[in-house]
């Protein structure tokens, strides 16, 4: 393997002249700059996040603590909002100990911002102002997660059953083994992914909303149609670039969407995650009302640079790290 | 043979897919920030020649396939199987007509195809990039013309037909590109 960076130096450039907008843009909306660990002693119940963890020998408790390293900054930072922090950014590593591949790498950078006062409506806007400000490109479109399957498939997300979803799969032309052993969330995380992504995005960031509040995970469910959560994710040219949520305040809704993820982890057969009693502490106290994004670094930059692998900004991806 | 996870996936990996040796021509992870993690491969079957894509939930494991390609030289046919030679150690090995399929228009003699084995036996012939066949029949074109104006078809020793300048002649020697079934140039004997 190679010693050499996969990156020209003129990538490199571009990722500091990145990362210096994006302060700016920040600076200019007095949003603050903040740091938080990248260790933390509690990690994500996702069942779908897997966090790198490493053993803490010094703690003074005397006995060796386990250590997550983040797959977000998230929990800190709404630990700041609770503080009172007001608007908040960052630009941090976060770790994903999943695979690599065109627009993956288990180590990556993460701008997340928040907002309190600020709806996902609100948030979708300034998340548009931005990537007008880094890529030039045209604003973005909305599009609600059920309209994108109407348009795009013959399936309503919201009310399609899982032998539906099944049948959809093979008539969209996706193989799999066993795909009755898929539950709807994945089946229709399957079918966003392979159909409708690469029709959406194409020519403008389009902007998806609306998800089904089984996929809320942070996210607030939403009040007029309930079956949705106000979780919205940006789509461009096929890649996936943020995520956002209206961020649940609740702290006994969050706990408990944190036993679910337990409880699914545990009938799968995967280990249950240390639940963050920081964080659950935190919305006791007090939750601003607030909305929050993550975007990846890396992703935008591939965009600008009309990079087709993550390893073309990424200097020295996970194969030769 | 080995187990592959999707994390072992690339271009030129074998594996087995209903039952038939496969190659893997791309893999893509496939990962919803907050999904499924999945791996869509694109596959060729090696016995059917199938070309397909398949999607494979990360972290799934599949059988690997004992296939391994040997460069071995062409002898002859007996008019059911066609014999190959290793030029180094001068095993034989016959292959049958269904795995030597399109490769039998190109076969020559003592030239080296590449024979994909799997567990041992013979499925696909693919020959040389480039053969040198003559031609046996083709129409007297018309003198002085050396343009390419289409050419015209001509029957080569094996039987294939290629496209060929007007001014190639039956008896000649041409060379052709296997892969796309055209015509090179004229060979001096």
């Amino acid at each position: 393997m190679s010693w050499q960076p996969t990156t020209t130096h003129q990538a490199r450039v571009d990722r500091a002249s990145l990362l210096k907008t994006i302060r700016t843009f920040f600076e200019d909306r007095q949003v603050l700059e903040v740091d938080t660990p990248l260790l933390s002693s509690a990690t994500v119940t996702d069942v779908h996040l897997d966090a790198f963890h490493t053993q803490f020998v010094h703690a003074t408790s005397g006995k060796p603590q386990t250590l997550w390293l983040q797959t977000s900054p998230e929990y800190a930072m709404k630990r700041l909002l609770c503080a009172q922090s007001g608007p908040i950014y960052q630009i941090c590593k976060a770790f994903r100990h999943e695979g690599q591949g065109r627009y993956h790498n288990p180590e990556f950078t993460m701008l997340e911002w928040y907002r309190p006062g600020f709806t996902h409506e609100k948030l979708m806007d300034e998340v548009d102002a931005l990537l007008v400000a880094t890529l030039a490109c045209e604003p973005a479109d909305k599009l609600s997660y059920q309209r994108a399957f109407l348009t795009h498939t013959d399936i309503d997300p919201l009310t399609a059953s899982q032998s539906e979803l099944v049948s959809a799969l093979t008539h969209h032309g996706i193989d799999i083994s066993e795909p009755q052993t898929l539950n709807t969330d994945s089946l229709l995380q399957l079918i966003f992914s392979l159909v409708i992504e690469p029709k959406i995005g194409a020519e403008r960031p389009v902007m998806v909303y609306g998800f089904p509040a089984s996929q809320a995970a942070l996210a607030k469910v939403n009040t007029h149609d309930p079956r949705t959560a106000d979780r919205f994710e940006v789509y461009f040219k096929g890649i996936e670039l943020a995520n956002g949520f209206y961020e649940l305040q609740d702290a006994s809704e969050q706990r408990k969407r944190f036993e679910a993820d337990n409880l699914e982890r545990l009938s799968m057969g995967l280990p249950e995650k240390p639940v963050d009693a920081h964080l659950l502490h935190a919305l006791e106290a007090g939750l601003p009302d607030c909305a929050g994004v993550a975007l990846g670094i890396d992703r935008l930059l591939m965009l600008r640079a009309g990079a087709t692998a993550i390893s073309d900004v990424i200097s020295f991806p996970v194969a030769n790290a | 043979m080995a187990n592959y996870s999707t994390n072992e996936f690339k271009g030129g990996l074998k594996i087995m897919l209903d039952g038939e040796p496969c190659n893997i021509l791309e893999n893509e992870y496939v990962k919803p920030g907050k999904g499924q993690a999945f791996n869509r491969v694109k596959i060729r079957k090696l016995i059917s020649g199938k070309v397909l894509e398949k999607t494979f939930r990360s972290g799934e494991s599949v059988e690997g396939a004992d296939v391994m390609d040997t460069e071995l030289a062409y002898l002859y046919t007996d008019g059911e199987f066609y014999h190959f030679m290793n030029n180094e150690t001068f095993e034989q090995i016959a292959a049958d007509e269904k795995a030597v399929g399109d490769a039998i228009k190109w076969l020559v003699e003592n030239d080296v195809c590449t024979i994909t084995l799997w567990n041992g036996s013979p499925i696909t012939v693919t020959p040389p990039n480039f053969v040198e066949l003559e031609i046996t029949e083709t129409d007297p074109g018309l003198k002085g013309d050396t343009a390419g104006t289409g050419g015209k078809p001509a029957t080569l020793s094996t039987g294939a037909v290629v496209r060929v300048p007007l001014f190639v002649q039956t008896g000649e020697v041409i060379k052709v590109d296997t892969r796309s079934g055209e015509y090179v140039s004229r060979v001096q004997k």
